[in-house]
């Protein structure tokens, strides 16, 4: 049953209304429906094939939905793809810079296509600010899995994006570096008040990042709400038992809803 | 239009050219091979044939070298586009605000680049070597120049949107494409000296009006004008097509979910 959020009077900046897609006849995404406000870290989870996949790639523009409306910044995504990507920004473990280019080429080129003042200072306070300044001149194929990922957040906090989304930005990292990871990505989306849209298979990514949760279920949305609520609500000792038990039984037996039917 | 993303995109090609020398000499190691030895071919036939079929036979250097021009621009946009499919960097390109047409237009840039860093080597070493200057045609080699890089640009969209629609199994279009067309298109020998059916085939292709025209204003130093003008008419037509195919390609490879699919492969 969907959580019944208190009202939220911040800006809504990316909103999904009755999202479907299909493949071949199956429903990815069965109206999949959300809204992620202005200074909020909103988890997309689901085992794989929930259809995190299909919601991130619909809501890039990359693949086109077959039916159901996007809007980010209240604006049709369709309509307004270049302005709203202009003030947006992406980052995922499945994608990578250019291998043969140094670290300071690749940023700089993505600095000059958002169209960022003054890059090399920018490019370098992100590098600061990332740990990597001595990674700048660097061949961007003989980085580690841990560097790599943080030039690619680097990159996507070059225009100082109003909204963000992330694709298991901690896949393959160390407790170490994914640590840090975090702590970044909570930084700057405080500083800045950005929307972020994290998917990941880490439950404690998801608990330390994340003020809301959608968890996903052949396409569906089988439960929302923070992820202390949710644990709750299902009566299971962690997020992670949370995440299990959906993908086995696809829903979560919900305590609240239980009682309610009881009486 | 924007141009700062246009060299934004530009740019990284440079860096990845210069970055990559292995690619420099890809520019220019196989047009080389491909001068010399028609170049030894020519100075073969020369000295074999009486006087005026050996001048006529320098025709082959010149149509080489413009070959190369329509071939290097067709690369230019078809290679573009697989080094960003092979650095799995597409979908960061996808997924920024970089429009249709800026895209298009970097790879446009990029091709010209490559004509001129291999056209200049080709001028040089044709000159050296064999005694052939290009710059006989006068001034007749800016629009020859201009129309086979044009055609070559709707070549690679043509390429590229092929291999956007099959996926990187088709990745070899991007070298095969120019030359289906080339038996057509009457590179090294006269539309007459073609089948009578395959004529007026190839007069509907723009780079047929261009070695024809080169080889007219090898001959007599003239030109018939109409051979530019259908040229550049048909480039338009050409370049529209290309351009439409492109788009509508990549609409459907993200009405049908095949973008992400092929960005991460």
């Amino acid at each position: 049953m969907p959580y019944a959020a208190a009202p939220d009077t911040r800006e809504v900046i990316l909103e999904a209304r009755e999202l479907t897609r299909e493949f071949d006849g199956v429903k990815a995404l069965d109206r999949f429906s959300f809204k992620l406000r202005r200074g909020e870290v909103l988890g997309l989870l689901g085992a794989n094939g929930a259809g995190k996949t299909t919601a991130m790639n619909c809501l890039l523009g990359l693949t086109l939905p077959t039916s159901g409306e996007l809007m980010a910044f209240g604006k049709p995504l369709q309509s307004h793809r270049i302005q709203i990507l202009r003030r947006s920004n992406f980052s995922s473990a499945y994608t990578a810079l250019p291998a043969n280019l140094l670290v300071w080429q690749n940023l700089l080129v993505f600095a000059r296509i958002y169209g960022v003042p003054n890059p090399k200072k920018k490019i370098a306070e992100l590098l600061e600010l990332l740990e990597i300044s001595h990674l700048d001149k660097r061949v961007t194929g003989q980085l580690s899995a841990g560097e790599s990922t943080r030039v690619n957040l680097c990159k996507a906090f070059l225009n100082d994006p109003e909204l963000l989304m992330l694709d298991e930005p901690t896949a393959s990292l160390d407790p170490d570096i994914a640590d840090k990871v975090r702590k970044v990505v909570r930084k700057v989306q405080k500083e800045r008040n950005i929307g972020i849209l994290y998917t990941s298979h880490n439950m404690r990514d998801i608990e330390e990042v994340c003020d809301r949760v959608i968890f996903l279920h052949k396409g569906k949305i089988v439960c929302e709400g923070t992820p202390d609520d949710i644990v709750a609500r299902s009566s299971s000792a962690t997020l992670e038992d949370v995440f299990i038990k959906i993908a086995r039984d696809g829903e979560i037996v919900d305590e609240d809803e239980k009682k309610e039917k009881a009486s | 239009m924007s141009f700062h993303i246009i060299s934004a995109l530009v740019l990284r090609y440079l860096f990845l050219y210069t970055r990559t020398p292995m690619r420099m000499v890809e520019l220019i190691f196989w047009p080389l091979v491909d001068l010399v030895v028609w170049g030894n071919v020519t100075v073969f036939i020369q000295k074999n044939t009486d006087k005026e079929f050996g001048s006529f036979i320098l025709f082959f250097l010149g149509a080489m070298i413009l070959w190369d021009i329509l071939f290097r621009a067709q690369q230019g946009v078809a290679i573009s586009f697989l080094e960003d499919v092979w650095t799995r960097n597409l979908l960061n390109v996808f997924v920024a605000p970089v429009r249709t047409v800026e895209y298009l237009s970097a790879t446009f840039a990029v091709g010209f680049l490559r004509i001129l860093v291999t056209c200049v080597v080709m001028a040089l070493v044709s000159w050296i070597g064999y005694s052939f200057n290009i710059f006989q045609l006068h001034w007749w080699l800016v629009p020859f120049f201009l129309n086979l890089m044009v055609f070559g640009w709707a070549l690679g969209m043509i390429s590229t949107a092929l291999i956007l629609r099959w996926g990187q199994a088709a990745e070899s279009l991007a070298w095969a494409v120019p030359f289906f067309i080339q038996p057509a298109v009457a590179v090294f020998y006269r539309v007459e000296d073609m089948p009578a059916w395959a004529q007026p085939l190839a007069w509907c292709f723009p780079a047929t009006h261009v070695f024809e025209g080169m080889r007219e204003v090898m001959k007599s130093g003239t030109m018939n004008w109409s051979h530019l003008w259908f040229s550049a008419g048909l480039n338009v037509i050409y370049l529209a097509a290309a351009g439409a195919l492109f788009v509508w390609v990549l609409n459907l490879t993200r009405k049908r979910g095949l973008l992400t699919k092929f960005a991460t492969q």
